[in-house]
């Protein structure tokens, strides 16, 4: 079924920290979606931009997993939305424009062949197992759909296929004849996973996979998942704001503030030396696997700011403690990544990388934190 | 200076569990004794909450963990006295709130308690807060109710709740309605109604699951320095041994409605004896190393109207055991001072080593 041909990636663009290396399933280059939101008068022409996504770009490998870590509303999911086309990525007149590339060829510019060979092979599992299944469709039916629309298959050819695919995610073929509330919720993920497995997909979208099961299921069903990935050489977009699931899970990992990739690289090499700030922050707002182990928080002052015309430098600039130097060029145009180690680039600033700062002074310590 | 010397002093005497300072003392502010809560559903009787026992000093946070369906909010929700009956019913036990069983007040006495003596953070901030009034009107209802407070006094006294829970302006944020502030913000605010009235103790049932690692971090903070201002025992209701490892003192472990393992925080995470909470802890991946693959609790959570007579964690137990010792029920026996544990030995790996203090 898979084309074996050497595939052509002389087409994509380069960009920092992202290579043809390892048969890129997907490739994102500046992507962007602007929304335009009103101001509240009602003047023409009146408009806000909000900056949901500005300007990534990573790469998926075949077989590798990569990590979008961030709190709500960093872009994360608007992200895997342009992935698997629910969504367009904007290409306004004011917006620059950027495009997402499968295997290699522009998505805007695929043939109906290419654009139906792509959406077989991106599927997507939801975030909460409870509303992404039809409580009217018995799990046979739900499994099965991709294939009646995607393949010629028989109805007695389904049916056997769903059955294979519910054994492999671990339930029992006959269970396919039940309805989804007989399912318990990790089971219910469970067929989400084969639901998405149906059409032998080169790449799935998770989104929270993990964050609505209990902790004791959540082991299962990320064993399963790398256990599917191994066999079937699949690779996954993995978005949690769990960074121990992230560092368990992924090879790559991206982490995401305000609409724009802060740190990105090899998984260990930014736990190993996390250098942007925010990267620090949320490490440091983890919770502990032992109560021993007490890391002082650094604690970013204010909220996560609103993506409605976020600053036109970096985005970073407002939460950082760090002082900010009102006229250096980063306060007026997007600083770029940069290599700082072996596979690991950051969004490097003045005033947002932990490099040659002293930050004592903005952890709290555990003393401080009963006094404040 | 004086403040200084006085917290390192502090320190050194009661640094339990390594948070620093601990507020925990001696007296105890609510115990439970053999509480038993039933269900009548067309399947039979489901036992919740199946003969559960603890006791919470003040100043002291106890974590109940457990999988969903483990019966952790339906002990807390007993205690609340919030179980609908028909179907529910309290079987037996006793809840003993600063002395006295409130299990035999009246319904109207219990209003006074409940919110009052003993309040309950929500799970989720959007369904515990009333879209249609403002700020000031939910914290201010309970203000109302418990001090019998009116008009700018009781506004007065709203805004000191808000302000304990560090909510920025809160004079002007009191006027807000829920929609305009943020999850952590109205997370906030659901914690300064639970607060508002002084209670003894506080039951927080998963109050950070929805909210981002940032915002929670800040969220248990908060709950600490509540505690350390007013003393009270909480009652942290998690599924996540993370929380577990940053906030309590003690912590009592929930399988099928029975208390499986209850211990010091530092005890259960170094010397765990039962098969439950040694796959719960170690099923969660580290953040502080590469972790290989994990260890998973293989089947189920068990149906509560559908039971092992005996055990109710021997089909999952990794370890060999004879059907015979699957049909004993276990008992909570203590091997250590202030360590119990269910002794069964399908589901204890050192069950012979303290075969002594079992009578089976």
């Amino acid at each position: 079924m898979t084309t074996t041909e050497k595939r052509d990636y002389s087409t994509v663009p380069s960009a920092i920290g992202c290579s043809n290396d390892g048969d890129p399933i997907i490739q994102v280059r500046n992507i962007r979606k602007w929304y335009q939101v009103n101001k509240g008068l009602p003047i023409i022409g009146s408009f806000d931009w909000l900056k949901a996504v500005d300007d990534v770009s990573f790469d998926v490998p075949a077989g590798k997993t990569i990590g979008l870590v961030g709190e709500s509303g960093c872009g994360k999911t608007t992200t895997a939305k342009m992935v698997l086309g629910l969504e367009n990525p904007s290409t306004d007149g004011e917006v620059p424009v950027g495009s997402i590339y499968f295997q290699g060829e522009d998505v805007t510019q695929l043939s109906g062949a290419g654009r139906r060979e792509m959406r077989r092979s991106v599927q997507a599992v939801f975030q909460d197992p409870w509303s992404s299944l039809n409580p009217r469709m018995r799990v046979n039916t739900i499994i099965s759909e991709p294939l009646e629309i995607n393949t010629t298959m028989t109805k007695k050819e389904r049916d056997t296929r769903a059955g294979d695919l519910l054994a492999e995610v671990g339930l029992n073929p006959y269970q396919g004849n039940l309805y989804p509330h007989e399912f318990s919720g990790g089971q219910r993920q469970r067929i989400g996973i084969a639901r998405a497995l149906a059409l032998n997909p080169k790449l799935i979208v998770l989104d929270e996979p993990v964050s609505a099961l209990d902790v004791s299921i959540r082991a299962q069903i990320m064993n399963l998942l790398v256990d599917l990935q191994n066999e079937h050489d699949l690779a996954y977009i993995l978005i949690a704001h769990n960074l121990a699931t992230v560092r368990y899970m992924c090879h790559r990992t991206a982490v995401m503030y305000l609409g724009v990739i802060q740190e990105y690289g090899d998984t260990e090499e930014i736990f190993a030396e996390p250098t942007h700030l925010y990267t620090n922050a949320l490490i440091s707002a983890a919770l502990p696997s032992h109560p021993d182990i007490q890391r002082d928080e650094i604690v970013l002052p204010g909220e996560v700011v609103s993506p409605v015309n976020p600053p036109v430098g970096d985005v970073f600039m407002t939460r950082t403690p760090l002082p900010v130097r009102k006229n250096h060029k980063y306060t007026k145009e997007r600083p770029p990544l940069v290599e700082v180690g072996k596979d690991h680039y950051v969004v490097e600033t003045p005033w947002s990388t932990v490099t040659g700062h002293d930050l004592s002074e903005f952890k709290l310590s555990v003393d401080q934190e009963m006094q404040e | 200076m004086v403040e200084k010397a006085s917290k390192k002093n502090n320190n050194e005497s009661i640094d339990r569990d390594g948070f620093g300072p601990s507020t925990v003392q001696d007296e105890v502010v609510l115990e439970l004794k053999n509480l038993q809560t039933h269900f009548t559903t067309k399947w039979g009787t489901v036992k919740a909450c199946d003969g559960v026992s603890y006791a919470v000093r003040k100043g002291e946070t106890l974590g109940v963990v457990g999988e969903s369906g483990s019966g952790k909010s339906v002990t807390a929700l007993s205690i609340m006295r919030l179980i609908q009956s028909p179907p529910g019913l309290i079987a037996g036990g006793e809840v003993i709130l600063n002395g006295r069983n409130i299990l035999e007040l009246s319904e109207k006495e219990m209003t006074r308690v409940r919110g009052g003596e003993i309040s309950m953070i929500l799970q989720d901030p959007m369904q515990a807060l009333n879209p249609v009034f403002d700020i000031d009107d939910q914290v201010g209802e309970a203000i109302g109710i418990h001090q019998g407070l009116k008009g700018k006094s009781r506004f007065e006294k709203v805004v000191d709740a808000l302000r304990k829970v560090r909510i920025p302006a809160p004079d002007t944020r009191a006027k807000d309605y829920p929609h305009q502030l943020s999850g952590g913000m109205r997370q906030r605010v659901v914690g300064a109604i639970g607060i508002s009235s002084n209670p003894s103790v506080i039951i927080a049932d998963e109050p950070t699951t929805s909210l981002d690692v940032t915002i929670q971090a800040a969220y248990l903070r908060l709950l600490k320095q509540i505690q350390s201002e007013t003393g009270a025992a909480i009652i942290f209701i998690t599924h996540d041994f993370g929380i577990v490892a940053k906030m309590c003192d003690r912590v009592a472990v929930m399988y099928a409605g029975r208390i499986v393992e209850m211990a010091d925080c530092r005890e259960i995470f170094n010397n765990p004896l039962h098969e439950y909470t040694k796959a719960l802890i170690g099923s969660v991946p580290k953040l502080e190393e590469k972790t290989g693959r994990l260890p998973q609790i293989e089947g189920q959570p068990p149906l509560l109207y559908n039971l092992p007579p005996g055990d109710a964690f021997a089909p999952r137990s990794p370890l060999e055991y004879d059907e015979k010792d699957a049909m004993i029920r276990p008992e909570l026996v203590e091997v250590k001072p202030g360590h119990f544990v269910q002794m069964s030995r399908c589901s204890v790996a050192d069950f012979d080593k303290y075969k002594d203090l079992v009578s089976y």
